[in-house]
């Protein structure tokens, strides 16, 4: 019963991984007849001497760092909006949905639209203060990352709704009319109830946005292409561009292995903040 | 049959890799089927052009019926990554188009091999559409392209600016000269668009390197290939950098252009625009619409040279054949079916005297004789996809306001290092 799942795995995981690792410390490229040499640590001196791999790491980190609260807060301020038994709730979960089923290259063609110096955006803007807003949002280097993390955040946030809904509606009814009896506020039957209730789902929560934020790409892909100026570059684009417009495997494999050492680093200590602690 | 259980999913894979799923469960996907030959094209967005290769092989079909090509297209954004996917699973099908600057790579890398075509045959061609690589022939086209600069004359004649031609191209100082009268007139939001809303890569060498070359630098040292010190980042090149930024720092050209430039050149958002000959189908719906050459910054005005290309791969089994197919489909007549089908110019006088406007004298011509006079070829070196990214994403943070001296130097330095970790691609 096993063999399916363990062959794909294998195949699809363990393999990749294994040769990721291996070829790092190759001269691999990806057209060449010349045959492969091992290089010992280049790979990763070149990677310590590289600007823009560290601009990319930087990027990368504050991407989580402001996606993974704001994301997540946000999904479950909205599961909690459109978890109360009223007409319509299944119209607004719906809306907030959709940009979730729709394909990520095309909400990032849509908002590069949307960020240009003429358009929605700065239209919005201007419209909202009275004043023309000339932002060029994806070509500021202050502003490029930041316009990825709110089109990100829009786009995936109705995703971890749903997670953050199902979660609540776990929790037993009766709780919630003890509480009341008790005299319990809103907050306090949040704190107390909810919030506790919601254990499990928000350690999947943590776990599946972040690896998400970390793995960054179709959106730069699509919208900056890293730039300008690296201020988008991420570490996942990065070994793509370098992996394939530039052939380079051995450097991206390198690239790719430190993306899986920092997803599996991250990921862990998440493990352990968020483990069973026994009182 | 030699086509095993195990063939079809190797093919999977490689196709999933490059999203072309559509090719499983065709077991013919490669250029060995007993039948004849295959032919790979990246033309499957492009139903003009692409109907075009398949009359060629229609053509060829019905006088060797024994011998048949058939035409497999794909889309050009996802062609690249079939061939080398299909090179590594042994798929290679006997005829492939390639686009001009990747032929050296795939043919140190072993794709390719070299063409047997009679060189009487070859020196009819445009000298930029024969892909050469360490002095053989690898690849043939039946069509050129052109970089040119698009204005508007009435924007020129209001600012008393000369109308430049082949034989005297603007001054540096010319140039700079139309740029600030144009700008003052104020007419137009944008002077001269650059064209720099294209994210994809080639766009930024093939259309900005020109410049660079008119100034006096390069993407590489073209006597040795051997290191780009000196000719990407020395003073002419430093030139060339100032001057592209200057043109965004000084407003003639939106930093990032919008996504089809060309649009608004003829929608009268800007004076003058630099694009290519494939837009030149537009260019009569501009009332007073020129194109011109680019000027010279002193070391010649220069355009692009290379477009599509025909190879034969090292793997065909019937290599005589292919040979043959490339040899015997060079015609006046396919050529001239190409350029009259769309924008590009046909590859030989015979075919242009074929096309109407392509005559000495028609209005088509001046992309011919610019071709032939101003093209230089993309560095003709197995490296050029490190040169062609490395040098893309240079000009970009150029653009983009970084420091030209230090984005130059960390390109040399780029390039110099991935040029020496392949040993200098065998020069």
């Amino acid at each position: 019963m096993v063999a399916p799942a363990g062959v794909l795995l294998v195949v699809f995981f363990f393999v990749p991984v294994a040769l990721g690792f291996a070829l790092s410390f190759t001269d691999a490229r990806l057209i060449s007849p010349k045959p492969l040499e091992f290089v010992g640590l280049d790979n990763f001196q070149r990677l310590l001497d590289d600007p823009v791999f560290w601009a990319s790491l930087r990027n990368t980190l504050l991407f989580a760092a402001v996606i993974v609260p704001a994301q997540s807060g946000f999904a479950l301020l909205l599961a909690l909006l459109v978890n109360v038994k009223m007409r319509g709730t299944n119209l607004f979960r719906t809306l907030y949905f959709v940009p979730v089923v729709t394909s990520i290259v095309v909400v990032s063609i849509l908002w590069r639209f949307m960020y240009q110096p003429d358009g929605l955006v700065n239209s919005m803007l201007h419209w909202m203060t009275g004043n023309v807003v000339h932002i060029d949002w994806l070509n500021d280097t202050s502003t490029a990352l930041p316009a990825i993390m709110f089109m990100s955040a829009w786009q995936a946030v109705g995703f971890h709704m749903v997670i953050w809904l199902a979660g609540l509606q776990t929790i037993p009814g009766e709780l919630y009319e003890a509480a009341e009896i008790d005299g319990a506020g809103r907050w306090h039957t949040f704190r107390y109830i909810t919030w506790p209730g919601l254990r499990n789902t928000r350690t999947f929560i943590l776990v599946t946005i972040t690896i998400a934020a970390l793995s960054l790409f179709t959106q730069i892909h699509v919208m900056t292409g890293g730039g300008p100026l690296d201020a988008t570059s991420t570490v996942v684009f990065q070994a793509v561009r370098v992996g394939y417009q530039q052939q380079q495997t051995a450097y991206a494999s390198t690239i790719s292995l430190v993306f899986f050492l920092l997803v599996l680093t991250v990921s862990l200590i998440q493990r352990w903040l968020t483990r069973e602690r026994s009182a | 049959m030699r086509t095993s259980t195990k063939r079809p999913l190797s093919w999977c894979l490689a196709a999933a890799v490059v999203a072309a799923a559509a090719a499983c469960g065709s077991e013919n996907a490669g250029g060995s089927s007993d039948d004849g030959l295959t032919l790979w094209t990246h033309n499957a967005g492009n139903p003009q052009e692409l109907a075009v290769v398949e009359q060629i092989a229609n053509d060829w079909n019905a006088a060797h019926p024994d011998r048949k090509v058939t035409v497999r297209a794909f889309p050009q954004a996802a062609y690249n990554e079939a061939v080398v996917s299909a090179a590594t699973a042994k798929k290679l099908p006997c005829i492939l188009d390639t686009d001009a600057p990747t032929v050296p790579n795939w043919a140190y890398a072993g794709y390719l091999t070299p063409l047997e075509i009679p060189d009487d045959l070859l020196a009819k061609q445009l000298p930029s559409t024969v892909g050469k690589y360490q002095g053989k022939t690898y690849s043939v086209g039946y069509y050129e392209a052109a970089l040119g600069l698009f204005a508007r004359k009435s924007a020129l004649t209001a600012a008393g600016a000369r109308i430049p031609t082949l034989a005297q191209p603007w001054t540096a100082a010319e140039f700079d000269q139309v740029l600030q009268k144009v700008k003052a007139g104020g007419k137009y939001p944008i002077t001269f668009d650059l064209g720099t809303g294209d994210t994809g890569t080639e766009w930024w060498t093939y259309g900005y390197s020109p410049f660079l070359q008119s100034f006096g630098g390069d993407l590489i040292d073209r006597t040795s290939y051997k290191s780009a010190s000196g000719v990407l980042n020395g003073d002419k090149a430093l030139a060339w950098a100032t001057w592209m930024q200057g043109l965004v720092k000084k407003g003639y050209s939106p930093q990032k252009s919008s996504a089809d430039a060309f649009a608004d050149f003829v929608n009268g958002k800007s004076a003058m625009v630099w694009s290519g000959i494939w837009n030149s189908g537009s260019l009569s719906k501009v009332d007073d619409g020129v194109v011109l050459p680019p000027p010279n910054f002193g070391n010649g005005a220069k355009v692009g040279g290379g477009s599509w290309q025909w190879a034969v791969s090292s793997s065909c089994p019937d290599k005589a054949t292919a040979m043959e197919y490339l040899r015997t489909s060079l015609t006046a007549k396919n050529m001239a079916a190409f350029a009259e089908k769309q924008n590009v110019i046909p590859a030989s006088e015979e075919a242009a005297a074929l096309v109407p406007g392509w005559q000495p004298g028609g209005e088509k011509r001046f992309f011919l004789d610019e071709s032939k006079e101003l093209a230089m070829v993309r560095p003709p070196t197995p490296g050029y996809p490190y040169l062609t990214t490395t040098f893309a994403k240079a000009t970009q943070d150029i653009v983009a306001g970084g420091d030209p001296k230090q984005i130059l130097d960390r390109a040399v330095a780029d390039i110099d290092r991935d040029l020496k970790s392949n040993d200098y691609y065998g020069f």
